[in-house]
Formats: C-alpha cells, sequence, structure tokens
C-alpha cells in the first residue's frame, strides 16, 4: 500500500503546454504516472505529450475520469488554477508552483473548505509512491517501494533523506512535500493520520524547518495517538531571526518558530530528532532496528 | 520586503489612517524649513529599518526651527545602533520631521497573519510604546485579538469590541474604530504581512493617531504592488544581498566563516547546520535553487567569494532533475574565470554524480571532493582550521 497516489491514480496536468509544465509532464510519464489529460485554457483540442489538452479543468474529468491534478502555471494564477481544480471534483490537487501571495492562500483555504478534496502544496516537490506513481518534480530513481513514510516542508533536503533511507535499503511508501509557505494544503497532521492506516508504513521521517507552529502541532498528534516511530529533522538551526530563509515560510518573527523549540517539542513527544541532516538515515535504523 | 516609517505613514494614510503633519528631510535646511512650515515644537526621527531608536539618539524634539536644523546636522549622516541594528549600527540617511503631539494614552495595533488560523489576525493592546513581543510573553491576556474571516473580511463589530476593550470613549473611540477599520483595508490592499502601529496615541485633545508605524510586504505579491516594490531602499540591505537579489539568487549574509552554495532552501538551511555542529558557522545562506542552471552557478560563485568573511567554503548540490556534471561545470568555469581566493569542498550527489567528480578532478583546479554531507563539513572546518 502507499497513501494517496498509486498506479491507479489518473492525472491531469494545469499548464501543461508550459515550459515546466512540459518538461515535467514528461518526466512523470516515464516515472510510469498515468498522466490522462493537460489543461491549457484556449489550446482545448490539441494533443501535447500524446494527451489530450482541454480548456478547462471539468472536461479532463468528465471525458478522461482525470482524479488527480498537478498544477504548473505561474504565481498569480496558481489559486485560480487550484480552486478550478476542487470545483471540478478533482480528489487529489498538487500545487507545484512556488511565489503564491499568502492572501491568495488564506482565500483558497477558505474555497475548499467542504469540498471532498486534499491539497499537496503550493511551493512543493510533489508526491511519490515509488514505482507506482510520482505527482511532481522529485528525481525518482532515488526512490524505491518500502517501509518508510516521509514527509517534508522540503525539497531537496527530502531528497536528501529519501538517499539515506534507499541506501540503507528500507525504501519509502510514500513521499510527501507539504510546502515551504506559511499556508499550504495538507500538514503534517493530515498525512501522520494517513500514514497510521496505511499497513505498509513502519516508520514515518518527519522534516521540519524554521517559521510557524506546524511541527509543534505535529508533536502534540504524535504524543497523543501515533504509535509507530517517527524520526524528525528541523532544518535552520543557525537561522538568524526576522529574516525569510529561501521559502516564504521560513522565517522566526517575533522570537518564535526556532528550530529549538521544534526540536525540544519533537523530543518529549517520543520523536528520534536528528541533530544533524547527515543522521536521518542512521535514525530510522535505530528506530526499526 | 520592508519600508521606512515615512513610507508605511503615507501608504496608511492613503486609506484613511490618521497620522501627524509631517515631510521627510535629507539635509538640515529642509528639516529647517518644514519646522517652520509646521510651527511650534517638532519631533525629529531617524529613518531606519530598525526599531528602538528613540533609545540609541534617533528621536529627538526640537523647539523651534534653528533647533531643529541643529538637531537634523547631528542626526544626519550618524551611525545608529541599536538592539535591531547589530553592533555595525545603520547610517541614517533621512528624517522625519513631524509635528509634536500631546500625548494622553499610548496603544498599540497590529495585524499580521496568524499561519495556524490561516487568517489575518487585528491585535490591540493598551500597553503601548513598548516591546509587544514582552507583553505576549509576560502578560497574554493584555493583547486582544480579532481573526479576520477569509471571506467576509474585518467586521465593524470586531473594531468596536477591540476600542471597547482599549477603554475608549467618545471622540478618541469613534475615531479608533474609524482608525482599525482604515488599518485592516491598508494591510489587505497592500498584501501586507505586518501592519504595526506602535504607539497608537489618543492626544490630550482626544484625537486617534499613528505615532509610529511599520509594514512588511509579502515578497510574493510585490509583483502586483508596483508603487510599493519602488519604495525598497537598497541603502538598508547587505550590498552582497543586494548583489545577489540582481541574479535572483536567495542569499543573507551572516557572521561566520564558512561560505556556503547549496540547491535548494532546505538543504541550505541544513548544510550550515551540520557545519555547526561541525565546529565552523555559516557565513550565509545562499540557495541556488532548486533547478539550478550553470549561470546560476557562476553568478553564486561569485558572491560566495566577494563575502571577506568566509574563509573557507562547502559547495552542496544534490542532483535530482539537475545533473551534476552541469553544476561542476558552472563551478570549474566560474572558478577559471574569477580565481579560487579561499578553499573549497565540493560535495555532489544524485544524478550523474560519476561525471560531476571526474570534471572537477580534470580542470587542474583545488577542489576539495566529498561524498556525504557530513564528510564535507568535517572537511570544510578542517581546512579552516589549518589556516
Amino acid at each position: 500500500m502507499s497513501i494517496l497516489i498509486d498506479e491507479r491514480t489518473r492525472v491531469v496536468v494545469q499548464g501543461i503546454t508550459g515550459g515546466e509544465g512540459t518538461f515535467h509532464t514528461q518526466r512523470m510519464q516515464e516515472y510510469g504516472t498515468k498522466i490522462v489529460a493537460g489543461v491549457t485554457p484556449g489550446k482545448g483540442g490539441m494533443i501535447h505529450l500524446n494527451v489530450p489538452v482541454f480548456n478547462y479543468v471539468a472536461e479532463a474529468v468528465e471525458n478522461e475520469g482525470a482524479n488527480a491534478s498537478a498544477i504548473f502555471v505561474p504565481a498569480y494564477f496558481a489559486a485560480d488554477a487550484i480552486m478550478e481544480a476542487a470545483d471540478a471534483g478533482i480528489k487529489i490537487i498538487v500545487c507545484i508552483t512556488e511565489g503564491i501571495p499568502t492572501f491568495d492562500m488564506i482565500k483558497v483555504k477558505q474555497f475548499l473548505k467542504g469540498k471532498d478534496c486534499l491539497l499537496i502544496g503550493p511551493n512543493t516537490p510533489g508526491i511519490i509512491s515509488p514505482g507506482k506513481s510520482k505527482i511532481g518534480i522529485m528525481p525518482g530513481h532515488i526512490h524505491k517501494p518500502g517501509c518508510c513514510g516521509i514527509i517534508s516542508r522540503s525539497g531537496t533536503l527530502t531528497y536528501e533523506a529519501v538517499d539515506q533511507v534507499t541506501r540503507l535499503g528500507y525504501g519509502q511508501s510514500t513521499a510527501v512535500g507539504i510546502g515551504g509557505d506559511p499556508i499550504v494544503g495538507m500538514n503534517f497532521i493530515d498525512l501522520l493520520k494517513l500514514f497510521k492506516r496505511d499497513s505498509e508504513t513502519e516508520a514515518v521521517i518527519l522534516i521540519g524547518e524554521i517559521g510557524g507552529s506546524a511541527e509543534e502541532e505535529a508533536a502534540e498528534y504524535i504524543r497523543r495517538e501515533f504509535i509507530k516511530p517517527v524520526v524528525g529533522f528541523i532544518a535552520g538551526q543557525t537561522a538568524p531571526p526576522g529574516r525569510r530563509m529561501g521559502h516564504a515560510g521560513a522565517i522566526i518573527a517575533g522570537g518564535k518558530g526556532t528550530a529549538k523549540e521544534k526540536m525540544e517539542a519533537l523530543e518529549k513527544a517520543g520523536v528520534l530528532v536528528a541533530k544533524s541532516p547527515a543522521e536521518i538515515g542512521q535514525k530510522v535504523k535505530d528506530a526499526l532496528g | 520586503m520592508k519600508i521606512h516609517e515615512f513610507q508605511a505613514k503615507q501608504i496608511l494614510n492613503k486609506y484613511g489612517v490618521q497620522i501627524p503633519r509631517g515631510e521627510v528631510a535629507e539635509s538640515p535646511q529642509k528639516a529647517k524649513e518644514i519646522a517652520e512650515r509646521i510651527g511650534g515644537r517638532v519631533v525629529l526621527k531617524a529613518q531606519i529599518h530598525a526599531g528602538g531608536r528613540g533609545k540609541g539618539g534617533g528621536i529627538k524634539i526640537a523647539e523651534n526651527p534653528q533647533d531643529a536644523e541643529k538637531i537634523a546636522k547631528e542626526m544626519i549622516g550618524m551611525t545608529l545602533i541599536t538592539h535591531q541594528t547589530g553592533p555595525q549600527g545603520k547610517k541614517v540617511r533621512r528624517i522625519l520631521v513631524e509635528e509634536a503631539l500631546e500625548i494622553e494614552r499610548e496603544l498599540y495595533l497590529g495585524i499580521v497573519i496568524d499561519r495556524a488560523k490561516e487568517a489575518p489576525v487585528v491585535m490591540a493592546s493598551s500597553e503601548g510604546g513598548v516591546e509587544i513581543e514582552k507583553v505576549a510573553a509576560e502578560n497574554p491576556e493584555l493583547i486582544y485579538k480579532e481573526y479576520v474571516h477569509p471571506a467576509a473580511g474585518f467586521q465593524p463589530f470586531q473594531a468596536r469590541k477591540l476600542a471597547f476593550k482599549l477603554r475608549l470613549e467618545g471622540e478618541p473611540f469613534r475615531q479608533a474604530i474609524k482608525f482599525i477599520s482604515s488599518l485592516y483595508r491598508a494591510f489587505e490592499a497592500t498584501d501586507a504581512s505586518l501592519a504595526e502601529i506602535n504607539p497608537l496615541i489618543v492626544t490630550k485633545q482626544g484625537n486617534v493617531l499613528a505615532l509610529d508605524a511599520k509594514m512588511n510586504f509579502d515578497d510574493n505579491a510585490l509583483g502586483r504592488h508596483p508603487e510599493i516594490k519602488e519604495m525598497r531602499d537598497l541603502d538598508e540591505e547587505d550590498p552582497l544581498e543586494v548583489e545577489a537579489s540582481k541574479y535572483n539568487l536567495n542569499y543573507i549574509k551572516l557572521e561566520g566563516n564558512v561560505g556556503c552554495m547549496v540547491n535548494g532552501a532546505g538543504l541550505a538551511m541544513a548544510t550550515m547546520d551540520i557545519i555547526m555542529h561541525s565546529g565552523g558557522m555559516p557565513a550565509n545562506f545562499l540557495d541556488v535553487g532548486g533547478g539550478v542552471s550553470e549561470e546560476a552557478v557562476k553568478n553564486a560563485f561569485k558572491i560566495l567569494v566577494s563575502d571577506k568573511g568566509a574563509k573557507a567554503a562547502l559547495i552542496n548540490i544534490f542532483g535530482g532533475i539537475v545533473r551534476c556534471d552541469l553544476v561542476a561545470n558552472g563551478i570549474v568555469k566560474a572558478a577559471k574565470e574569477i580565481g579560487l581566493p579561499i578553499p573549497m569542498v565540493v560535495r555532489l550527489e544524485g544524478t550523474n554524480v560519476d561525471l560531476g567528480k571526474k570534471i572537477l578532478e580534470e580542470s587542474g583546479l583545488t577542489f576539495y571532493p566529498a561524498t556525504s554531507m557530513k564528510e564535507a563539513a568535517e572537511k570544510v572546518v578542517s581546512l579552516l582550521k589549518n589556516q
């Protein structure tokens, strides 16, 4: 098993004819992801990368049975794209786009309330269930089917963790980037709940970073009701306060959101916290034996 | 993005927020003219991107225009050191000259985005004029909060509630309601990430005004606010950071001794952390982006070696979609063009890693290769110690 996506997931790519959309659709196809449609307003009717292109998402759902979406549209149009996907009945929306204004995301989250869909991102590398499907921009070949669930606010740092557990022979059930923005779709807790039910997942790696309180909230949830072993790492132990560290959400504001607070909260909840990013794999080994 | 107090006041005033009468001066002569126009006592306020100006001598009262000119002479050009500027301080290039008001009460009003609640929150407190973080830590019950509904927006009853809790009555109550609502309108309309009025004052005459004003903006939304983007003051930023921003690189100057260049923000932070754990300190944060190009590597290399604080450097690239050979080529080209003034540890991992390593080896340049992050960090710290 895996969570959220597998070999049956039927993906529509929003922004398929753009540069990024084209490049990453090809990589996803190579990986084996079922890309069933693309959407670019005004280009409906054409065939791109052997996939039919539609003018709007609802057509892709109706004609091709798309149930997941990958969004590669520019930042100022991305909020609109997410809401369109939700309105069309897409169940899993993965928004790769970086740089969406915070106020746009506040509106998106309000729009999604009560709708039967899940949002991953924005500003995420996406999601991958190794050997089955990937919706995103992560390098497929470093992944391997296995028993580790991964939840992360980062991109390349996730690849580093993936690589470490792959080399140790464990592999991943599903790896999810929740995104580096202050306001995102699914959070750590939402995903921990899914990993809890997934029989294939034996341990979870949680990669957080400075800013906000998502890791502290996750720690509280883990302490209360998560029984599988969790390995944690928090990036930004040396980050100065008041500066945005690349990701829009990675900022220590008003003295809150430091790596120290987050690491302490996780440790208190029984999470095996790696102090150094090089220890993530080893901690998984310690947890699983 | 941050702006100056006078700029924040200009923006807020457009949305109906009451501010003291005043103008900006870049010379003592101009300060005197403004003081003459205002008449009576004026306040001179140094315009820098940092708080705590009063204690550092950046806010002074002048009794008359001559006095204003004299104080302005001392203030313009001075290096102001506050708890927020760091020990090097900030040079004062302009001052805000404002009417001096008779203050009855000092209150606090602020708006930020509450990430956990995914909504803006308007905060008010009777404890104005002091550091609000301190109030929040010691007496959180003295901060009143109203969350803004994402679809319906900020409501009049919420402004009334806050004004009542601040124990305002009569004319100040009436003015405060308009003030709070106007501040929220400005916050939303400009895609702000922070709007803070500290202190918000009630004068002896019963008027409610923003004595100070601070606004920060969502960098991701600046594209739709060109008039705010123009307010960026490059003098307030580190010159290397300004240079890096021209190349669209995420760069932050720090005080340590190990320069670093990494692809991806999370991995960049983690690399800084592992440098610290190995006994060094990062001299900077530098993210060349998840999908790095040869050109980006070259520009980043330039920034990296320009930092006088960096005595050694660590390049950490996890090639995913990006190929290590392309990155290695970028590094070699940059080093051949610019030189290699400091020892450089290069850790490449991921796609085409062997090819990348071969390019570095055959370049004829001295790089220190490393396989894992741990090895790379330990190597760079030992190079530092051998110098």
